[in-house]
């Protein structure tokens, strides 16, 4: 008798991924192949309906390969269900308008977000489900393993090993998903070198490699000009250093995107230094190597970055600092996202982050109707992970705030920090996010939520800081919330007594309870108050990108 | 045609020192406005005159100001606004600044 699972095809992943090589073989399409061929090489190893992970974030992209991609043949490729990080290019929208894909799985896409939410509308488009990269890394390994993937690396060497240098980012954690379930990989190179500085990804796990006719895009997105820095943003960064980093004595964490943030790196070697806290707070970061870190470096602040990318220009001065950043033998800095990802979820004691809108439970969204925008990484690293079991004294001082001196577990400090309103008056705090009404227009099963409320410690503005884990009910984390948003509509509709009452109990602190003059907060005290500033505080190793340079 | 909206309050506000000085704050640049505070006629209000490119905004101002009147010894000034869109916490921050210079350097 038959064993019951001799009829079966065990190994049909592995066969498919011998069908596709024999089709590119048969077309004498080579494993180094020249840019003229990588549409034909494309119609010959995808399938319809494969699921195509196609690489590229907020940071580095496979742009020749989607370019190409996008210029395929829809008769011969469609229906494919595209995985991306971001959906940042044109390009990446015209795989759905030109009828190459239908379904998508993201975690973000910001640039593209407008043309997106009209392929939504008009039905030419599926949206799986929005993510975080982590989750969504995570379905690689899971339900959303891709057929082929499409990823970016700096050089080749004749073997097919792939140097993928400071911007390493997403491709290990797409690689490994792709390669070890019968995937095909194929690479675009910026050069092919007889030897690698390093070897990131292997020849073994690569299928193809094409040099790219230009080197692939690399967005400068964690650059911010001190220039533009505003005295509001200082008096915010004030509060927040003197209100939450010294009083938990934050050592590891995690910074958003933006200027508010920005400002607090810059008073990090000046006022922090002034109020003592060198060595006490901000020594461990996961970050990219923002620019404006570069005094808090410089001054002996920080022990180490461990970054998710690298960033445009920063790459001489992370390679000259190699005890601060994590560097290969070859003298480059090295990123992972996955695990720098890791890292902000459960290594990081503090998130602070801007955002575009706030309701009155503390839930907040970067969502705006006729966009679809995403998460990113925001919401991983803006949560408190249930899964953390390992104590520090913020981690601890913030979970017995939450929950009593009896609490069984600590808290990550999860930190919004935003002016009450933006440009043009738009009100931050509102009584219902936008979210809610994209929801609706996307047919969603649930809004595009970034952060919780309920993952949220402190909300940060001009007005004050408010401190959600001591409020003991809704209505008290509402007026908290209330007390704090300044003039704009929700903010002018507290109940002033309860909102005095929370002052009083430490739950709501003024600048001037804090001992900050809000008329001291001035640019004078920035580290720099220039991008050019930044150059010569990194000694001349920062290169800025041309747009970011004005002398 | 004139895009500028202008407004015009007056607070009741704790008399403050009387400066021999004009105090100037801010500059007027997008998303950011100056403020001129000088001697005013009455030691118990606080007047202000607003020009704003941001218009329809009077709520707000009132309510600003009503706070910073409030809080501040602001009676007997008499202060102008030119606004090119500043938030609130701007504002606020310069009205501030602005009041501090004026009694900075009173007798």
């Amino acid at each position: 008798m038959n064993p019951p699972s001799s009829s079966r095809n065990w190994d049909s992943l592995r066969q498919g991924h011998a069908r596709r090589l024999a089709r590119a073989a048969s077309l004498d399409l080579p494993r180094q192949l020249p840019a003229e061929q990588i549409v034909s090489l494309l119609e010959a190893v995808i399938e319809p309906g494969d699921r195509v992970c196609l690489e590229g974030n907020n940071q580095k992209q496979a742009d020749f390969l989607a370019e190409s991609l996008a210029s395929c043949n829809p008769a011969v490729l469609h229906d494919l269900h595209m995985l991306m990080s971001v959906l940042a290019l044109p390009s990446h929208v015209d795989l759905f308008e030109r009828g190459l894909a239908r379904k998508l799985d993201f975690s973000f896409s910001g640039p593209q977000g407008s043309r997106l939410a009209r392929l939504v509308q008009d039905r030419q488009i599926e949206i799986g489900a929005i993510h975080t990269y982590l989750e969504l890394f995570g379905r690689y390994f899971m339900d959303l393993t891709p057929n082929v993937c499409l990823i970016a690396a700096q050089a080749a060497d004749a073997a097919g090993n792939l140097y993928t240098g400071p911007n390493t980012e997403d491709t290990p954690a797409i690689v490994e998903a792709t390669a070890f379930k019968g995937g095909i990989v194929i690479a675009q190179v910026n050069e092919l070198r007889e030897s690698l500085p390093r070897v990131d990804v292997p020849a073994g796990w690569v299928d193809f490699v094409v040099v790219a006719p230009h080197p692939n895009y690399i967005e400068p997105l964690f650059t911010r000009d001190p220039a533009q820095i505003t005295e509001v943003q200082v008096l915010m960064a004030m509060m927040a250093i003197k209100g939450i980093y010294a009083e938990y004595g934050v050592k590891r964490l995690n910074h958003g995107i933006g200027f508010d943030t920005a400002a607090i790196e810059l008073l990090l070697p000046t006022y922090a230094a002034d109020l003592g806290l060198k060595g006490k707070i901000c020594t461990h970061w996961a970050l990219n190597p923002h620019p404006t870190l570069i005094p808090a470096i410089e001054a002996g602040f920080i022990e180490s970055v461990h970054c998710f990318g690298s960033e445009v220009g920063m790459d001489a001065y992370t390679a000259a600092r190699s005890d601060v950043f994590f560097t290969g033998a070859d003298g480059s800095m090295r990123s992972n996202r996955a695990f720098s990802q890791t890292a902000g979820l459960y290594a990081c004691d503090m998130f602070i982050g801007s955002t575009l809108q706030m309701d009155l439970a503390g839930n907040s969204s970067t969502a705006t109707l006729g966009r679809i925008a995403g998460f990113g990484g925001a919401p991983n690293m803006g949560s408190d992970p249930h899964g953390r079991r390992h104590v520090s004294p913020a981690w601890l001082k913030a979970g017995r705030e939450a929950s009593g001196s009896g609490a069984i577990r600590g808290r990550k400090l999860v930190v919004q920090m935003v002016e009450t309103f933006r440009e043009h008056m738009a009100p931050v705090f509102v009584d219902r996010l936008d979210a809610w009404a994209l929801q609706e227009s996307m047919g969603a099963e649930l809004p595009p939520i970034m952060i919780y409320g309920d993952d949220v410690s402190h909300i940060v503005t001009e007005e004050g800081i408010a401190n959600l884990l001591l409020c003991r009910s809704p209505e008290e984390r509402e007026q908290a919330i209330r007390g704090v948003s300044g003039f704009t509509k929700v903010g002018m509709a507290r109940d002033k007594r309860a909102v005095e009452n929370l002052r009083d109990r430490g739950i709501i602190r003024r600048p001037a309870d804090l001992g900050i003059d809000p008329r001291l907060a001035t640019r004078d005290l920035l580290a720099a108050r220039s991008i050019k500033d930044l150059v010569r505080c990194s000694g001349g190793l920062y290169a800025p990108p041309g747009r970011f340079r004005n002398w | 045609m004139n895009l500028m909206e202008k407004l015009e309050f007056k607070f009741p506000a704790q008399a403050g020192k009387t400066s021999p000085i004009t105090a100037l704050c801010g500059v007027v640049g997008s998303g950011n406005l100056e403020i001129l505070v000088r001697t005013g006629s009455d030691a118990d209000v606080c007047e202000v005159s607003i020009k704003t490119s941001a218009r329809g905004f009077g709520e707000i101002w009132q309510a600003v100001l009503t706070d910073f009147a409030e809080h501040n010894p602001a009676g007997g000034t008499r202060i102008f606004i030119n606004d090119m869109g500043a938030t609130p916490a701007v504002v606020s921050l310069r009205l501030g600044q602005a009041l501090t210079e004026y009694l900075g350097v009173a007798q």
